[in-house]
């Protein structure tokens, strides 16, 4: 099967503060088929995240295929909160780009 | 029948309601103003902003200030009041001056105030409520058997979380902006509050079923980041009927499709099903969403969850880790720079054996390598020919603090590798000096208080504003 970049065929990849405590990502598909392509492949999921963010799997909080949105969304706890001292992103807004490079099914 | 069926609250009941939100943050970045007089043009119901947010990081609650502009605030209020008071209908603006804090309610007070006078508007009752929760009363509370509880898997308050906090906001839910619209309010300002509450709240008074008021505000809260393509600041409008709730994106060239409806409902949320609020909760599990017309998405299936037991009121505390400072080094040298870790490592040790005994923290973000994302970071390999290391010094003095952050900015400079060329310095200085900061606040509270009565912590005051015309 052939394989793309996420980037390639998510319309949205994003990260942002969920509270003082959480980062969430958000990556929204431009059209169904390819969201319900990728969710059945189960390619994205939370071993992969945590892998990808040398994060234990438990600092994932939440993993949720949002169907409305054709969207795959999920939670980590911050090692710190919000601004703490020598905590980088105060609105969590950088921390989505390596998820750009994840390898996905796509046939078209 | 048009107008036939009254509210609760004796309010003749309407078909419908539709509000303006013309920021996701009031202040925070200018509204642009021509999607909001296209917005105007169509006669809302009322004018609603947020004008806050924990997602500013902390120090703005612990330092009392906005990290807004007065003159971009004052811009924004005086947007929406002159539409309000011409078109005589409320405007609503909560989590005043991006805390919410009581000072940031008097300012926004002051700017209504300022901008009255400077139009010559006709007298108005102006409402408003502080959400500063007192460090001994809180303290009292549990002294009474009241559990805090921890949200985000943090542990229950305790008395010690309670003196390292400066200052205590709670946030409230639609039930002081309902006060303050019973009061006969034309303009409220409102402390910190839930962003989707400044929304809901009218049109739960109004008659609106809990389910599609809150939801309103959820679609609402954030302006055009509900619509596409991509534009900030821009206005957008939301109409609630008794059945669904319909958003409309202002500017001639954003729409609100089904995708980007849909896509906001996730936005800074842990999970996009649920939305929490003082009084309950909002189920979006089983929201359908229909493409209405070209700019407007339609929304059904939402679901109220009133709280069982006790209502319960969010905290957020903000406590001082001390004054800070920054200091800026950059290093092109490429043998420095494939051995940056051990650079900072020198840094580090040079620092712990200066301030030995002493409260500091110091940290070395490397800017090139992981300074955005630290220890998230994939990437492992360097491939920059140039890196930025910001040091951040923070000490219980600025004196203290400004030596901290100095040696630690000087001690990459005379690190010394023993393979390196240069030896007349490892660091490019932009700056001799470091650069002071606002102090450093870390987020003390994020727990939930229960309440006997909703408006417990909220005290809701009115006040006329411009002189009665005597008769």
């Amino acid at each position: 099967m052939k394989t793309v970049a996420l980037s390639e065929v998510a319309k949205t990849i994003r990260s942002k503060n969920a509270g003082t405590d959480k980062i969430t990502f958000d990556i929204i598909f431009k059209e169904q088929g390819t969201y319900e392509q990728i969710k059945s492949s189960k390619t994205i999921n939370r071993k992969k995240l945590a892998n990808l963010y040398n994060i234990e799997e438990e600092q994932i909080t939440d993993f949720v295929e949002y169907d409305p949105a054709n969207a795959i969304k999920f939670t980590i706890r911050r090692f710190a909160p919000s601004g703490d001292p020598g905590e980088g992103d105060i609105f969590g807004s950088q921390q989505y780009p390596p998820l750009l490079d994840i390898q996905v099914p796509y046939n078209h | 029948m048009l107008y036939s069926t009254k509210s609760e609250r004796g309010i003749i009941m309407k078909e419908q309601l539709r509000i303006v939100c013309p920021n996701g943050h009031l202040g925070f970045a200018p509204t642009k103003e021509e999607s909001f007089k296209i917005a105007a043009a169509t006669k809302p119901d009322y004018y609603c902003c947020d004008s806050g947010s924990d997602d500013i990081g902390a120090t703005a609650l612990g330092a009392d200030r906005s990290v807004s502009m007065r003159k971009w605030q004052k811009h924004d209020l005086e947007l929406m009041l002159l539409a309000a008071r011409e078109q005589n209908v409320p405007m609503l603006v909560g989590s005043a001056g991006d805390s919410g804090s009581n000072s940031r309610v008097d300012l926004y007070i002051e700017l209504i105030k300022e901008i009255a006078a400077e139009h010559n508007l006709p007298p108005f009752k102006i409402g408003y409520f502080y959400s500063e929760v007192d460090k001994e009363e809180l303290k009292n509370r549990m002294d009474h058997n009241v559990v805090v509880e921890g949200l985000d898997e943090r542990p229950a308050l305790t008395k010690e979380d309670v003196d390292k906090t400066e200052r205590i906001v709670g946030v409230a839910g639609v039930h002081p902006y309902i006060k303050a619209l019973d009061m006969g309010a034309d303009v409220v300002i409102g402390g910190r509050s839930s962003d989707c509450a400044i929304f809901a709240a009218p049109a739960i008074r109004e008659g609106f079923p809990e389910a599609q008021s809150y939801y309103l505000g959820k679609v609402l809260e954030c302006a055009s980041f509900c619509a596409e393509p991509y534009g900030a600041k821009e206005s957008v409008v939301g109409t609630v009927t008794k059945d669904d709730v319909k958003v409309t994106a202002m500017h001639p060239n954003q729409r609100c499709t089904i995708a980007s409806v849909a896509g906001h409902a996730m936005y800074e949320r842990a999970n996009p099903n649920y939305e929490y609020v003082a009084g309950g909760m909002l189920d979006m599990t089983n929201c359908e969403y229909e493409q209405y017309d070209e700019k407007t998405t339609r929304v059904t299936g939402m679901k109220f969850v009133p709280v069982e037991g006790k209502v319960k009121v969010k905290l957020e505390g903000s406590g001082k880790n001390g004054e800070k400072y920054i200091g800026i080094a950059g290093v092109r040298d490429p043998y420095t720079i494939k051995n940056i870790d051990k650079v900072i490592e020198m840094a580090e040790q040079q620092v712990e054996e200066e301030f030995k005994g002493s409260d500091y923290k110091i940290s070395f973000r490397v800017f090139g390598k992981n300074g955005v994302m630290g220890d998230l970071e994939p990437v492992k390999e360097i491939k920059s020919h140039e890196l930025c290391i910001i040091v951040e010094g923070i000490a219980e003095t600025h004196e203290e603090a400004e030596a901290l952050t100095l040696y630690g900015t000087r001690q990459i400079f005379y690190a010394r590798l023993p393979e390196v060329k240069g030896t007349a310095g490892t660091a490019a200085f932009i700056v001799d000096d470091v650069l002071p900061a606002t102090a450093s606040y870390s987020w003390t509270m994020n727990h939930t208080i229960p309440v006997d009565n909703p408006l417990d912590l909220f005290d809701v005051r009115t006040s006329n504003i411009g002189e009665l015309v005597k008769s």
